[in-house]
């Protein structure tokens, strides 16, 4: 379904991807292993145009997406949900959904009703401005958001970072319930237990290559790739 | 020097509703600027010959057709779309390339248009005076404690409100308003959302043109049209974008509110020096509240 080959992406001067390459599958979750500054983030931007690749490309559903504009790769059914967050802190939590729907998709469509009933949380602070709910109601908000343009694949960077242990559970559970939707996911993370416990396969990365990659079986196996990569 | 020696209540109250009247210019105005400075952040210099536009093209609207009643309505309506129009122009040709562009590049390339449009009215206009008469219904002035208030200022003081409220709609119930102050935050997140952000500055940055239009017109038959009154104004808008909080439409009523008062209540204190003013409470604002009264979107 998604197809990046050999991207060499920069900010600026900086060379931060030396040649990436991966492949997500159709009702997969994929996960991007790796530590702070390893460039998971940059592969997410990369993919969605925000940082276009200067090498390489980026194949969607048989599509060439490379260095297409964000609005976009977004039409075309991807969905961003970003490590920040970045929700539109002055707008409601209601507005936030609203501005964001978008019709069609090939999956069961989201509106905000059926956002409210996966996020129920989210219901009783439609009216609150987004830029002072907690950091869980954020993340929450993020997905729903991203959601709501009807997206088959989504792209998650780090959604569990910084949330409390049940929080984390909870959002675990809604990314396994998006992916019984048919939903898409490439999923960035530095939580292993959470990477391990969601995926069907994944990558690891470190200074922009990537070190290794295999199904879930092998990396829970393979320590040694774990410990050299991983740990901090 | 005779301050404040002859402040009654009738010329308080006059002067009070004179600053008001200017307040309703100066916040149409300046909203615009802080529209276009708080969605695209481009600090458009050149909002202020489009208000100078507005008040010659209301000139010669009115003119076309014929003068009088009909031609000031008319002129009223057509002028701010002529200069919104010229805007879109000006945005999709040229600006809409740009807006990765730091700042000081935009700020540079909003003065060249300064300069432009600034030759551009002298060529059409020459550099005559231009005065345009208010449609009768609105001549003359009603009595207010005794003290005469000219009907056109009425006019205004109903307008301001009017287009206050608009404003107000149009970025909170509508939802290309509440794109607008998404992409205000971050454009970028408003894009990966399949937005496309370029249309809606476009937008945005029309709605703000037609402003400075819509002030310049409406501004057309209260003083002498000329080269020039581009500048006074386009000084005075910047200030109250500033002091009332960069991008924030509410900090922009506001900053006009004080411009506007401070300057007629000048006139009434201390005639010889009433210019001073509003510029007096632009130091004393940023003294206090270096960012603005209101919170900037910056």
């Amino acid at each position: 379904m998604l197809e990046v080959k050999d991207i060499h992406t920069y900010y600026g001067l900086s060379h931060i991807l030396f040649g990436v390459s991966l492949t997500v599958s159709r009702g997969e979750i994929v996960c991007l292993l790796g530590r702070n500054g390893a460039g998971k983030s940059t592969i997410m931007r990369s993919i969605m145009g925000l940082t276009p690749p200067r090498q390489g490309s980026v194949v969607f559903s048989g599509e060439n997406i490379t260095g297409k504009k964000p609005h976009h790769v977004a039409r075309l059914g991807i969905g961003f949900v970003p490590d920040d967050r970045r929700v539109f802190a002055d707008l409601t939590v209601g507005e936030n959904l609203e501005i964001s729907e978008r019709k069609g998709g090939k999956l069961e469509p989201w509106s905000i009703e059926r956002l409210y009933d996966f996020f129920p949380p989210l219901r009783r602070l439609d009216s609150r401005k987004a830029g002072l709910l907690s950091g869980g109601e954020q993340q929450m908000l993020t997905i729903a958001r991203a959601l709501m343009t009807n997206p088959e694949f989504l792209l998650l960077d780090e959604p569990t970072e910084g949330l409390a242990p049940l929080i984390v559970s909870m959002m675990e559970d809604q990314i396994l319930a998006l992916k019984e939707a048919g939903l898409t996911v490439l999923l960035a993370e530095q939580n292993q237990r959470t990477a391990l416990r969601l995926s069907d396969r994944g990558y690891i990365i470190d200074n922009g290559v990537i070190r290794f990659h295999g199904s879930i079986e092998e990396l829970r196996a393979n320590e040694d790739i774990r410990r050299k990569y991983l740990l901090v | 020097m005779e301050i404040a020696a002859n402040i009654t209540l009738s010329a308080l109250a006059q002067q009070f509703l004179v600053g008001l009247s200017r307040t309703t210019i100066l916040f149409i105005v300046s909203s615009g600027l802080s529209l276009v400075l708080g969605v695209l952040r481009i600090p458009n210099v050149a909002h202020g010959s489009l208000y100078m536009l507005g008040a010659f093209l209301c000139y010669s609207i009115s003119l076309f057709f014929g003068g009088g009643s009909t031609g000031f309505w008319m002129a009223l309506v057509l002028a701010p779309l002529c200069v919104a129009l010229i805007s879109l122009a000006v945005e999709r040709g040229l600006f809409c390339h740009l807006y990765d562009r730091e700042h000081l590049m935009l700020l540079l390339f909003t003065f060249s248009f300064m300069l432009l449009f600034k030759d551009l009215v002298k060529l059409v206009w020459g550099s005559d005076y231009r005065s345009l008469s208010a449609p009768e219904i609105l001549q003359g002035s009603f009595s207010v404690l005794g003290m005469p208030f000219p009907r056109y200022n009425l006019f205004l003081l109903v307008l301001g409100p009017l287009v206050a409220l608009g404003l107000w709609f149009l970025t909170n119930k509508t939802k290309i308003g509440k794109i607008a102050r998404a992409a205000a935050v971050d454009r970028e997140m408003v894009a990966a959302v399949g937005i496309n952000v370029s249309w809606v500055f476009a937008a945005v940055f029309v709605i703000g043109c037609f402003l400075a239009g819509l002030g310049g017109a409406l501004v057309a038959p209260t003083q002498n049209i000329t080269q020039g009154m581009d500048h006074t104004l386009i000084m005075e808008t910047f200030l109250i974008v500033i002091i009332g909080g960069l991008g924030n439409i509410w900090g922009a009523l506001l900053g006009a509110l004080i411009f506007g008062l401070t300057d007629s209540m000048g006139v009434l204190i201390w005639p010889q020096f009433a210019i001073v003013f509003p510029y007096v409470a632009v130091v004393i604002v940023l003294m206090f509240r270096p960012k603005g009264l209101l919170k900037a979107t910056w």
